[in-house]
Formats: C-alpha cells, sequence, structure tokens
C-alpha cells in the first residue's frame, strides 16, 4: 500500500536541517499504524510527505503503486482528494461552513452532483452519529462532535488511506478514547489502513504496530497486537 | 456556479462592512465615469446644436481692407466684393464650388400692413441662403430662381416679425405688405431662432440691388462647396481662391485681411476635434477614479485572502487544485464589482436623467439672443455597455494578484497560518 524506500527530507531556511534521513517504510493495506516519536523527531514531516502535502528530496514513496514524486500541485491535489483521507489535531473545520457542507467538501472537488454529494454526507453524519448536528457550525460543537466531523469528511471520498496528525491532540481523555475507538472500529470492520501520528504512548497502544521515529530515523518497529500487555493499555486510559 | 454564488455569499455575509466599503469604492468610480461623460455630453451636444445651425461644408466671404501695400497702392484700401468677384467664384472653381449666392444688407427698412409695423434688415439672397444658413420654412416657401430672375418684389419674414404685422400671421401668405415705399408680396414665413435676434427680412438678390442702386456691389459671398476633406486640402483651396479674390482687387495675393472667409467647414472639423479632446480627457478622469476603486477592491481582497489562508489550506488538502482556488478568488471579486460596478452605473445614470429633467435645456438669455449651454447631459446606450465591460475587467484585474498569491501558497505552509 505505501512503500518508501531512502526518502531523505532537507529543510533550507537559513541553515539546512536534515529532517529525514534515509526513512524506508512499508504499510500494507488494512494495517493500523501509529507513528511515534518526539518533537523535532520529523514525524510531522513524514506525515505530510505520505500525504503528499509536501515533496521529498531523494528516494521513492509509492502509494498505491503510484509513484508519488515531484507531482505538480493540481495533481497533488487530485491524488490527496481520491486516495488520502486527512483527520487534524485541529480539525481544521471551515467555520462558515455547517458540518453537512464541510463533509460534501471534497466530493464539490470531485464534481459530484448537489444533490448526491449532499445525501452521501448526510449518510456518513449518520454513520458517526451526527444527523442531528448536521446543519451546525463548527463553533456550535464540542471537540469530540467536530473531530467525528472531520472523520465523516476523511471518510466520504472512500480513500485507500486515513493519515491522522495528533488526533486526539485537542481533546479531552474520554472524547480521546471515543476517537480512537472509532479509528479502531473503521480499521477492524471495514479494513480501512490508517496511519496515525502521535507522541501520546496510551494513542499508540490502541494501534497494531507502533513506528518509532527518532532524529529523522525508524528506531524499531513494534508490532502490538495485545493491546493489554502495556500498562497504557488497562481500561483504555490514555492520558 | 450555483456552490461558488453560495461561497461568495457566505464569505460577503461575514464581512459585511468590508464588503459594503469596497463596493462603495467601485460604485463611486462607476458613478463619476458616468456622471461625468453625461455631463460633458451635455456640454458637446449644446456645442454640437450651435454649430448645427449652419450647412457645415459651407463659405462666406466678407470684404475687408488690404493690410499691405501691392502694385503702387497703399495699404488700408476698403475692398467690397463686386460682381467681378461672384463671377470669379462661380467660373473658377467649378470643381469644388456647388452653388454660389451673396447676400446684401439694407437695414432700418420699415415694413408696414395698415397701422402695424417693424424695423428689420432686408437681406437680398440667392435660394441658396435657405440651405447654408438652415432656415426653417413655416409657411409659404423661401426666395427662388424665378424671383432672381425677374427681380420680383417679394418678401420672407420672420415668425416673429410676422406677428408683429398680423396676429394670425400664417394668413399672411400672399398679402402684399409695404417695404419703404414699394409693396411687396409675402411669400413665406420661417421659423425664428433663439441664438439670433431674427430681424432679416428676405427678398431676391436682384430686386434688392436694383432698387437700392448698389451698382457693382455684391455685399457677402456665401457658396457651398465638396471635394475638400482634409485640412491642408481646405487650406490650400482658400490660399487659391483668396489670391484670385484679391486679384481681382489689386490686392497682395497673400494679403490675408483684404478679404474675409468664413469656412464652416474647417470650423466645425476643429471643433469636432476638440470634442474628442474633450471626450478623452473625460474618460482618463474617469477611469482613474475608477482606479481607485479597483485599488480599493484589490487591496481588500488581498487582505482576505491573507485571513483565509488557513481555510484554502485546508481546501488544497482535501483536494482543491490552485486553479479551482484562483477561480473562487477572481469570480469572487467580479461579482462584488460587478454588482456594486451595476448599482454606481444606474445611479450616474439615474443622475444624468434628474440633470436632463433640471438644468438639460439651460439657456442663457441676453435679451436679443439665447445660447443653449447644456443639451441632452445623457450617456448612450453604448457607453452603459463599455461601462459594464470596464466593470468586469476591472473585477478580475483586482482579482488577479490575490488571487494568485492565494493559489501559489503551497499547502502545508497555508495549514500552519493562523
Amino acid at each position: 500500500m505505501i512503500n518508501l524506500k531512502g526518502i531523505n527530507k532537507t529543510y533550507n531556511n537559513g541553515q539546512p536541517l536534515h529532517v529525514l534521513k534515509g526513512i524506508d517504510l512499508n504499510i500494507e493495506q488494512g494495517e493500523f499504524v501509529s507513528i511515534m516519536g518526539a518533537s523535532g523527531s520529523g514525524k510531522s514531516t513524514l506525515l505530510n510527505i505520505l500525504g503528499i502535502l509536501d515533496n521529498y528530496d531523494t528516494g521513492e514513496y509509492r502509494l498505491n503503486d503510484v509513484l508519488i514524486k515531484n507531482l505538480s500541485e493540481t495533481r497533488a491535489a487530485a491524488y490527496r482528494n481520491r486516495m488520502i483521507g486527512f483527520i487534524f489535531q485541529s480539525f481544521n473545520l471551515i467555520s462558515f461552513k455547517t458540518a453537512v457542507e464541510n463533509v460534501e467538501l471534497p466530493l464539490f472537488y470531485q464534481g459530484v452532483s448537489r444533490k448526491k454529494r449532499h445525501q452521501l454526507a448526510m449518510e456518513y453524519l449518520d454513520r458517526l452519529s451526527l444527523t442531528q448536528w448536521a446543519n451546525h457550525y463548527p463553533n456550535e460543537m464540542s471537540g469530540g462532535q467536530k473531530q467525528r466531523v472531520a472523520i465523516a469528511r476523511a471518510l466520504i471520498t472512500n480513500p485507500q488511506i486515513i493519515l491522522a496528525d495528533e488526533p486526539t491532540g485537542a481533546l479531552d481523555s474520554k472524547t480521546s478514547v471515543e476517537v480512537m475507538e472509532l479509528l479502531k472500529h473503521l480499521n477492524e470492520d471495514e479494513g480501512m489502513t490508517i496511519v496515525v501520528v502521535t507522541h501520546e504512548s496510551g494513542v499508540a497502544n490502541e494501534t497494531n504496530k507502533i513506528v518509532h521515529i527518532k532524529d529523522g530515523l525508524i528506531g524499531n518497529i513494534e508490532i502490538n497486537t495485545d493491546h493489554k500487555a502495556s500498562p497504557f493499555g488497562i481500561n483504555g486510559v490514555m492520558k | 456556479m450555483r456552490d461558488i454564488i453560495t461561497e461568495i455569499w457566505s464569505t460577503a455575509k461575514r464581512n459585511k462592512l468590508r464588503t459594503t466599503l469596497t463596493g462603495f469604492a467601485v460604485a463611486w468610480g462607476i458613478f463619476m465615469l458616468i456622471f461625468l461623460l453625461g455631463a460633458g455630453n451635455g456640454l458637446i451636444n449644446a456645442q454640437l446644436q450651435s454649430s448645427d445651425r449652419f450647412l457645415s461644408n459651407s463659405m462666406m466671404v466678407f470684404g475687408g481692407q488690404t493690410s499691405k501695400p501691392y502694385n503702387g497702392l497703399q495699404e488700408g484700401r476698403n475692398i467690397s466684393l463686386q460682381d467681378r468677384d461672384m463671377n470669379t467664384t462661380r467660373t473658377g472653381f467649378q470643381a469644388n464650388i456647388d452653388e454660389v449666392g451673396a447676400e446684401m444688407q439694407q437695414s432700418g427698412v420699415t415694413v408696414s400692413l395698415g397701422q402695424n409695423y417693424f424695423n428689420g434688415t432686408l437681406t437680398g439672397v440667392y435660394p441658396n441662403h435657405c440651405k447654408i444658413n438652415k432656415r426653417e420654412i413655416l409657411y409659404g416657401r423661401f426666395i427662388n430662381d424665378i424671383d432672381i430672375k425677374d427681380k420680383r418684389k417679394v418678401v420672407v419674414l420672420s415668425q416673429d416679425n410676422a406677428k408683429e404685422l398680423k396676429n394670425d400671421y400664417q394668413n399672411l401668405i400672399g398679402q402684399y405688405v409695404n417695404v419703404g415705399n414699394f409693396a411687396f408680396k409675402v411669400v413665406g414665413i420661417y421659423k425664428k431662432d433663439q441664438s439670433e435676434m431674427n430681424k432679416d427680412a428676405f427678398s431676391s438678390f436682384t430686386t434688392m440691388k436694383t432698387m437700392y442702386n448698389k451698382g457693382d456691389s455684391v455685399g457677402n459671398i456665401e457658396y457651398s462647396f465638396h471635394g475638400l476633406p482634409t485640412q491642408a486640402a481646405n487650406d490650400n483651396f482658400e490660399k487659391v481662391y483668396r489670391g484670385r479674390i484679391n486679384t481681382n482687387h489689386l490686392a497682395a495675393p497673400n494679403d490675408e485681411s483684404a478679404v474675409w472667409l468664413w469656412n464652416r467647414y474647417t470650423q466645425s472639423m476643429q471643433m469636432n476635434q476638440g470634442i474628442g479632446i474633450i471626450r478623452t480627457a473625460l474618460w482618463i478622469v474617469g477611469l482613474f477614479t475608477l482606479l481607485s476603486g479597483i485599488v480599493g477592491v484589490s487591496n481588500i481582497m488581498l487582505i482576505t485572502v491573507k485571513e483565509r489562508t488557513r481555510e484554502f489550506g485546508i481546501r488544497k488538502a482535501i483536494g482543491a487544485s490552485p486553479a479551482s482556488i484562483l477561480k473562487l478568488i477572481i469570480i469572487e471579486s467580479v461579482i462584488i464589482t460587478t454588482i456594486f460596478g451595476y448599482t454606481g452605473m444606474v445611479l450616474g445614470v439615474a443622475a444624468n436623467e434628474y440633470m436632463n429633467a433640471t438644468i438639460g435645456h439651460m439657456k442663457v438669455d441676453t435679451g436679443l439672443f439665447q445660447a443653449t449651454m447644456f443639451l441632452n447631459p445623457t450617456v448612450g446606450l453604448d457607453v452603459c455597455f463599455e461601462a459594464t465591460l470596464v466593470i468586469i475587467i476591472a473585477g478580475t484585474i483586482a482579482g488577479l494578484i490575490p488571487a494568485r498569491k492565494a493559489a501559489k501558497i503551497p499547502p502545508i505552509e497555508a495549514l500552519r497560518a493562523e
């Protein structure tokens, strides 16, 4: 699904900063993976590259056997639209649009008709039990509800992969558990491939594979099928 | 398209004051453009109307005074035009000159009918005088060729003067009135022209000449001409013509004050040129006013783009192409300018109509004659159409720079923006 081979990335803002120093990583379809690391370790850069939001210097990135390299902004936008669903720490909903309009937006850029995308958006909101919030604006909703709207928006294009950047970062512990349960459920019941970037061990513990990244290199990859084994797993406490 | 309109409506609604102020700048610009053009048209139309009193391709020739010694004769001799000048005019320039006429005036003539009388100027003319000076005949006819040939005692009165003689003045046609000591038959009545004194009573040139013993003298010569399209051609014609007339009077051929030429064609050509310059100047002033409006829109759109950077980042992350962002901004800018520009244009047209209704036919009354200062200060449909085009172009230009800026920000930077 995702094949990374020798990915290097250097930022050239004044002093060159070598952020990713040769990342090799394979993620198969249906995996639930977390990328963990301290701040400055390069995990967000890696996620941006996975999400085609940023370019890399050398190496090869294949997403679903498509080589993602030096794409024009238009091509990149089209790939993001069809293959990737994003979940952000700060939700990134458009404030002057209602929940249902926010969920519809990716379909608008696919050129789906108004009626059809409204219908589909309502369906997804229903799946996330947000039907009654459909016509509310983001500032009228709680953090958990907002993140569920964002998840609905990520799912509506039926993407091959979900990329979540600190999805629980702005949520309290109770809603964090709910959101992680939701992601887990998506992975188990619908076979969705999900990559979560986090610095919280409790969140990482919910995933099946933990990729530790340190100073721009992958440290170790931990298989984590028994969620109860770690102290974080007990009673689902994450924070 | 409907989605884009909804988008724009929702963003415009969020910033009512800003949208209104931007719109006002554009509306004001277009309003001023239309208003200026309308007012300019008022002045121009008044000018055109006053110049329209004469046939434009006509020339009048007056006798003058020599300004240089020539052939042993001193300067300062008075020149009066004579029969041989008319012959020269008639036969020497057949390539350009059509009909030749002359006018000879006798002032202080009393015209009476019973107890009623008036004092006026009796002017002997040829039939072409009516055409050259655009006299409008209300009743009867003007002087014709038979009047000239038979030296008939006929007279054409002005509306005002005819009224002095008889209240139901249209019945004067066919009646005899006393002109000095002679009985003249009234053959026509011409419409009064507010821009002059209307004291002329017209009669046949030959009749006048015989009656008042004018001898060889012909008064002023007038004729219409053709085939002189440019200023240079006119200058050249005048030079040759003047030379010939001057020679008739033993004046230096290049003496410019021996005879005076009033060329209505070059006059109207110069006026058209002047009008063109005024029009251009008005457009330039108007467009610069509009430009400040455009800069306003552009400025606001730049701020908007900066404020919405994060939103554009989100849109790009979920699949918006740079082109779609570009389109969104430009269409927003075009719609704002079009709506407010159209409003401004409608207000401008309304202001012009108001001006037309109030001072649209303003005249300066000197007591003797009236001069139109302002006439029909409105703009045509074509100008409104052009203005609409200008609004749309303005909107596109105003949106272009901010839109390019918005489209170019990489999504990851845009997402980081606050």
